[in-house]
Order: structure tokens, then sequence, then C-alpha cells
């Protein structure tokens, strides 16, 4: 049993009860990074190097109070006896600490570019790196634990509100991040819709190729595996060798066969990112679907027969449903992974978010691969966080 | 007459030995690594006139020696961070913290790689530095999350057997505990390793010296004889390899018996 990038689901733990102590660890290594890290870097120009500016210069004395009293309250929630609103309030500390964290580096980089001039650049530094990820991992954790729908949502789209209002306030403009999107807006979004075409395409792919197979696997378990083990050969390809490895094939076909070329078929661009993104998605899907519908018991699909259902009707009303999270964990892997592999796509000349990361390692400009690098993240983050929500929605018990 | 039969088993074990898989697309592997020199001249057909089809930066031995370096040595890296972190969240003054172990696995794992690599570009330059980063990031998550798995996988009932019989914890966990979970852990360290192949790969976008190096160079030099030579060497690297411990998991469960 073998998931690509070893993502096995998540195996039951014999965990003990004990003191909630994430918050409290992740509270405590916040405010050491506070203490010592740079909380944002300020740069003569685009490319030199900076010097670390700590939180209590960046953001004055009234900023890093603000920011102290919300790890406080997150560690005092932390050591508080249980109680019903706990955790939604944790989540609700980490998002102000995350977004509170951007909204001062942005003051800051509107405070130094007022002072020292339009070239100088600030970007955010470790001490705020810290302090964002702490948010994050604080409020993944508490979207987890916390058992009732609403609570585990409330946390995550408040944080989100304020995020997004926060970006489109302006107030974050001098950050160097801000400028180097401001310069390239039209790109970044053209580059953003060309990310999420591959990525759907790929995924689209290897949703109808994948489920075809995993059907087929189900159907007749003798033939199961050696697909599999095909399969499997293809997802040891190294990633950046598959894209490569189709453009030759993909050029000599259209080479013979002009026609393609009018199709808008080329060795070289989306054609095979997308061929290479489906073949990625084949395994997670094929085997998530063999998995999903052999775990329905076959009893249920006796009893199923027995009571004269048609075979189509088993399957909508019997395996489909039994089979749901499981195949909807599926797609959530299978979407993530294609999203941080579609950022290869770049390097075959079919764009998408890796330009920026390629042209800015190119450049060696830390903050257009900052640029790029950080908006596959939030994607990924993104469509990982709305398929959990929509398996909540949807099935009751979301799979283990 | 007895020796005519070991004779045989040894012949019979031999010629089971030359069908492996591993055997075979590993003489491949090697052949093209030390060959790819020789042949590459011949291969002008495939490729569009006046394409240059001899990499000169490095020699393909010496890709192969630098790949495997820094994905063997990360992988080792990893392989004992996580297992470490994995024995810790199995026992009991770890337990505690083994959900939250687990949480922090799957997050990590929705970042994608190849913007772990970039970002780790700023702090540590560009290079090998950044590359193993990722690389021992990358591969800590496989096993963590297969050495958790495993270890728990092991009944209770076996557990208190062997507290019964005066296992030592230590004992405990050599003779039953690891050889028990030795199945799961080996997968998760079959994915690790093919996971940190694949980063090694990507990690020449950052300078790292492996046989993704004549794939971006034949990519941004528009020359396809570099991809083709980069990609079927690294692909039949990373089959070989995972073959290899594929392996070595059939043969372990009659060792672990």
């Amino acid at each position: 049993m073998r998931l690509p990038a070893g993502r096995e689901p998540a195996p039951t733990l014999r965990t003990g009860a004990g003191l909630d102590i994430l918050p409290l660890l992740i509270s405590a290594f916040a405010l050491a990074a506070l203490l010592l890290g740079g909380f944002v870097v300020v740069a003569p120009n685009r490319l030199l190097s900076g010097t670390p500016l700590s939180l209590w210069h960046a953001a004055g004395p009234g900023g890093a109070a603000t920011m102290l009293a919300i790890l406080g309250a997150i560690a005092l929630l932390a050591v508080c006896p249980a109680f019903r609103f706990q955790r939604v309030l944790i989540g609700l500390a980490a998002g102000a600490l995350m977004v509170l964290a951007l909204a001062l580096a942005g003051m800051a980089a509107s405070e130094q570019a007022a002072a020292a001039g339009r070239l100088t650049r600030v970007s955010l530094g470790a001490g705020f790196w810290t302090l964002f990820l702490a948010g994050l991992l604080l409020l993944a954790d508490c979207a987890e634990r916390e058992p009732r729908r609403a609570g585990k949502a409330l946390p995550l789209l408040a944080t989100l509100i304020g995020l997004a209002a926060l970006l489109t306030s302006g107030r974050l403009a001098q950050l160097s991040l801000a400028r180097e999107y401001a310069v390239r807006q039209q790109a970044y979004w053209d580059e953003l819709v060309r990310h999420l075409e591959l990525t759907g395409a790929g995924l689209a792919l290897a949703l109808v190729a994948g489920g075809a197979i995993g059907l087929m696997a189900y159907r007749r378990p003798r033939r199961a595996g050696p697909v599999f083990a095909v399969l499997n050969i293809v997802q040891t390809i190294p990633s950046l060798a598959l894209f490569a490895l189709l453009i030759g094939p993909i050029t000599l076909l259209t080479g013979l066969l002009p026609g393609l070329r009018q199709l808008g078929i080329s060795g070289i661009g989306p054609t095979p990112a997308i061929l290479a993104l489906g073949l990625y998605g084949l395994l997670p899907v094929a085997r998530g679907v063999h998995a999903g519908l052999s775990a329905v018991p076959n009893t249920v699909v006796e009893a199923a027969l027995g009571m004269g259902m048609t075979r189509r009707q088993i399957v909508h009303n019997t395996l489909i449903p039994l089979a749901l999270p499981t195949l909807l964990q599926t797609l959530r892997l299978t979407l993530v992974q294609l999203i941080g592999l579609a950022v290869l796509a770049a390097l075959i000349g079919a764009g998408g978010l890796g330009a920026f990361i390629f042209q800015g390692l190119g450049q060696t400009a830390a903050d257009l691969v900052l640029l790029g690098a950080l908006s596959a993240i939030a994607l990924a983050l993104l469509a990982d966080t709305a398929l959990r929500g929509l398996t909540l929605f949807l099935v009751r018990r979301p799979a283990q | 007459m007895r020796r005519a039969a070991a004779r045989r088993a040894a012949g019979l074990a031999a010629g089971r030995l030359a069908r492996r898989p591993v055997v075979w697309v590993g003489a491949v592997f090697l052949g093209l690594t030390f060959g790819m020199g020789t042949l590459a001249p011949y291969l002008g057909f495939l490729f569009p006139a006046g394409t240059r089809l001899v990499y000169t930066r490095a020699s393909f031995p010496e890709l192969v020696a630098s790949h495997a370096l820094l994905t063997g040595a990360a992988s080792l890296i990893a392989i004992a961070i996580g297992l470490a972190a994995a024995l810790f969240a199995t026992r009991p003054t770890g337990r505690p913290y083994a959900a939250t172990l687990d949480r922090l696995g799957a997050l990590a794992q929705t970042f994608p790689p190849v913007a772990v690599l970039a970002l780790a570009v700023p702090s540590l330059g560009y290079g090998a530095l950044p590359t193993a980063f990722a690389l021992v990031l990358y591969g800590v998550l496989p096993v963590l999350g297969a050495g958790m798995a495993g270890l728990s996988s092991v009944p209770a009932a076996v557990l208190e057997a062997a507290d019964g019989t005066g296992f030592s914890p230590a004992g405990r966990l050599w003779r039953i505990e690891l050889p028990l979970a030795a199945p799961i852990l080996l997968a998760g360290i079959r994915t690790s390793v093919t996971i940190g192949i694949g980063t090694a790969t990507i990690g020449s976008t950052v300078g790292a010296l492996t046989l993704g190096s004549p794939i971006i160079d034949g990519l941004s030099g528009d020359n396809p004889a570099f991809v083709l030579q980069g990609t079927v060497l690294v692909a039949l690297f990373a089959v070989t390899v995972d073959l290899a411990i594929g392996e070595a998991q059939r043969a372990l469960p009659q060792r672990a018996r």
C-alpha cells in the first residue's frame, strides 16, 4: 500500500489524554521569534540584501504590545480547563495573530518607504514568518479538533475575510511583495488563471482515466495487481523527468500529423504539462476509487441485490454513498498534489505560477520567487480547506 | 547427490534473480550511465540537425554520483529524524504529542515541494544546500507517518505478552515492535526515497548538480538531446532504486518471522 508523496490516510493513533500542549508550545515559539528574529527586513533596493528590524522598532510599542497580548491570550486559553468555546476562541486568536502580523508589517513598510525613499524595499523577515506560520498551525489544529461544523468554519472564515480585507485595503502596498505584484498585475492574474487551467485539465484527465482504471480494478480484481504495478512505475519517475519526457513524443506526433498543430497541440507548452499532470494523478485516483469501492462490505451489496435493486441503483444508492468519504479524500489529495506539480509546467513553457518562481530564481530576485511560491502554497492550502469543508458538508463521518 | 541438489538450487536462485526486474533495469541504468558519453554522438538522427549531442558540464557518472550522494545523505538524515520522532510519539511520554505530529505532517504535505525549495534559496543560497533542506523536510514526513502507523499497528496483546515474558522496554522495541512494524516502515522509507530522488531532480533549478541538470540546461538552451539523456537516466535511476527497496520489502517477512 503506497500512495504518492507519502499521502497515506492518517492512521488512527493510540493517543493518551494530556494537557493541550500545542498552543502553548507555539505561542512560546512565536514569542521567542518575536524577541530574537527580524520582523521585517529593510534593503536599499530590490537586489541588495537588507538589515533586519525587530517588531519593537518596526511596529512601535503599541503594535508590539498588542501582539504580546494576543500571544498571552492564546497561552491563557490553552491552560484553561476545557470549556465549550475554547477551540473556537483559540482559533479566532490565531487568526487575529496572522492578520495583525501582516497589518503591522504593512504599516512598517509604509513608514520606511516614506522615510527612506522609493527604492527602499521592505520585505517580510524570519520573525514575521514564524508568527504567521504559528498562527496557521494553530488555526489548522483548532479546525481539526473542534467537533462542531460551525466551530470549525468560524475561525477559518474570519481569518480569510480579515486577510482579504487587508490585501484589498492597500495598506500593504509598500511591502516589497506587493510592489513586485504591482508591476506585473496583469501577468500575475494571467499566470494564476493558467495555473488553475492546467491543474483543472490535468485533474479532469486523471479523474476520467483513473476513475475508469479504478472501476476496472474493482470489477476484475485479478487484473488489479499488474495495472497498479505499471501506475506505480509512472509515479516513481521524477516529476521533472515526466514533464520533459513527454515533449519529445508529442513533437514527433505533431511532426507526423500536422493537423494536430492546427488544434493548438505542440511539444512545448500546455499539452505535455496537462498530460504529465494527468499521468501523475492516475495512480492516486485509481487507487482511491478502488479502495473506496472495495471498502464497501460485500454483504451490503448482496443485501441490495436481494432487495431487488438494479445494477444502476446499487451503484447510485449503495456503492457511491458508502465510498463517498474515500472518494472525496482522493479528490482532495490529488488536487493538492497537482496544484504543487503544476509549478513545474513553467519549465516546459506552459506558464503558471512557476513562471514567477523560475524567473525570480534566474534574476536572484527573492521577492519574485516569494510571490510565485506563496501563491502556489496559498492555492494548495485553499483547495485543501475547501475540499475538507465540502467533505464535512456532504458526509457525516469523513474518511480516516 | 546433495551437492548436485545444492548446485541446482543455487542455479535456480540465480535464474530467479536474473528474472527479477531490478536486475535488468539496474543493468540498463548502469550501462547507460557509463555508456551515454560513447553513445551520445550517434544519436544525431533523433534530433534536429546542429543539436549539440554531448553534455559537457559534467560526465554522466559524475551526475549520477552527485545525485545519489545528495539523495542518500538527505534520506539517511530524514529516516533518522522520522524514525526518532515516530519512536517518541509511540512511547508513553510522547503519546500525547502523536496527534499533533500527525497534523503537522498533514499540513506540511500541502506545501508544494518546488515552492519550499525556492523559498529556501534566499536564506540558504543556491546549490546543494537548499536542495538538501527540502529533501530532508519532505523525506521525514512519509517515514514519520509510516513509523507511527507501523508501531501503533502492533497488537496490544502482543505487547502485553512481551511484557509478561519479561522483555525490557528496549528489548521489546528492538525484538518485537520494530520487526513487526518493519513492512509498513519500509514502505514509508520507499516513498521517502522516491520523493527524494524526484526533489533532487528539481534541485537543479536552484543550482544543485544532479541528473536534473542536463534536463534544465536542455530546456533552457533548447537542446532536446540533453533533455532526453537526463530524463531517461533519472527515470531509470528512480525505478531501479524503487525496485531494489521493493526487493528488500519482499525479503523482509521471512526474516521477521
